[in-house]
């Protein structure tokens, strides 16, 4: 190595325009294979760009901290983009006259279905207490989901790992899921694959069909409200049955 | 454009305030929405600007949750000897969750439609 060269590679390996560059340049190939494919929900953009970058850290040797450093611009968008969501919602809300009951009963269901069955699951695979509770709000948004597992006594850092596993997953295997549940309303699909993969199931919604993506959307923030009531309620409930 | 942007800082901005002040458990980005909402719902048109904005980031959601999700590749190490667990939880959770809430919002729409 010339020492030119080890000049250019300290400046750039601390550098946020490194880790923008390569954040975008792994997404958008992230994207080129999806698009390729005929938009398989298997090749899921953000699964291949975080495997992509993953692979770059750990051949270069550099560590998570110093690439979110840069990154961070990436991720600080996601606050805008949350707000930015009303704008879909409030849009679907206006032109929609009924249906406001099918909802609210879709989204209580919804709701409780994902953590009730998300702790069960865990409970009968033997899962340790906390873990079961770190568990319990994955099909919300990242940051409301790691303040409910602080409140009920689970692993914010871990619930986080569980929420984003969560939108892959449900990214992945949703479409095909509803296939074969013969879901094929484009407001129902949205609002599933918004309720239960967040985000990311709402961005694979919003680029199928616009009027699911609204719908993914309006259930990415209502699941956010709900979630965020419902289980501490639930595990209020649940302690005082069990010290009874 | 940047009028728009602008907004949507403001909102988050607000909503943050609001967040931390009352030491709420929802996110200052989730009541800068719900904000939006209320004002939104209070006039008569979305602002043209505001909806190329909103379109414009929104159809590049996935993108933002790289850095984050290459973060869960670094934390896999949490998971340790539960994982078998975890991920039987997430992919069955996820399943069941995805069938009853479309199955519900399919039926219920279904009703709405033949009534009209």
């Amino acid at each position: 190595m010339s020492p030119d060269f080890v000049e250019v590679w300290v400046y750039l390996s601390a550098s946020p325009l490194t880790a923008l560059t390569v954040t975008l340049v792994a997404y958008l190939a992230g994207d080129w294979l999806y698009q390729k494919s005929g938009r398989m929900p298997v090749l899921n953009p953000v699964l291949i760009a975080v495997t992509l970058i993953t692979i770059g850290l750990s051949v270069t040797g550099i560590d998570y901290w110093t690439y979110f450093e840069g990154a961070q611009f990436v991720h600080f968008l996601l606050g805008p983009a949350t707000v930015a969501l009303a704008i879909p919602v409030a849009k679907l809300l206006k032109e929609m006259r009924r249906g406001f009951g099918g909802l609210c009963v879709a989204l209580a269901c919804g709701s409780l279905t994902a953590a009730v069955s998300a702790v069960v699951i865990a409970d009968l695979l033997s899962a340790t207490t906390q873990t079961v509770l770190s568990l319990a709000p994955k099909s919300v948004t990242t940051p409301i989901a790691m303040g409910i597992a602080e409140r009920i006594g689970g692993l914010p850092s871990l619930t986080a790992v569980c929420v984003i596993m969560t939108g892959v997953i449900g990214a992945m295997i949703g479409p095909y899921i509803l296939d074969l549940a013969k879901i094929s309303n484009w407001n129902a699909r949205g609002f599933a694959m918004g309720l239960t993969a967040h985000g990311i199931g709402t961005a694979r919604a919003i680029q199928v069909n616009p009027q699911a993506g609204a719908f993914a959307s309006l259930a990415v923030g209502l699941n956010g409200l709900a979630t965020a009531t419902l289980i501490p309620i639930l595990w209020s409930l649940w302690q005082w049955w069990s010290g009874v | 454009m940047l009028v728009a942007i602008t907004q949507l800082l403001v909102c988050q901005l607000i909503g943050e305030v609001i967040a931390r002040g009352f030491d709420l458990a929802i996110p200052g980005p989730v009541i800068g929405m719900g904000l939006l909402l209320l004002i939104l719902f209070n006039r008569r048109a979305i602002p043209e600007s505001l909806e190329t904005t909103a379109h414009g980031i929104l159809s590049h959601l996935s993108l933002l949750f790289v850095p984050a999700g290459v973060g869960v590749v670094a934390h896999l190490g949490i998971l340790g000897n539960e994982w078998h667990a975890i991920l039987g939880s997430l992919i069955g959770s996820t399943i069941i969750t995805i069938v009853i809430t479309g199955w519900i919002l399919q039926r219920m729409q279904k009703g709405v439609m033949d009534e009209s």
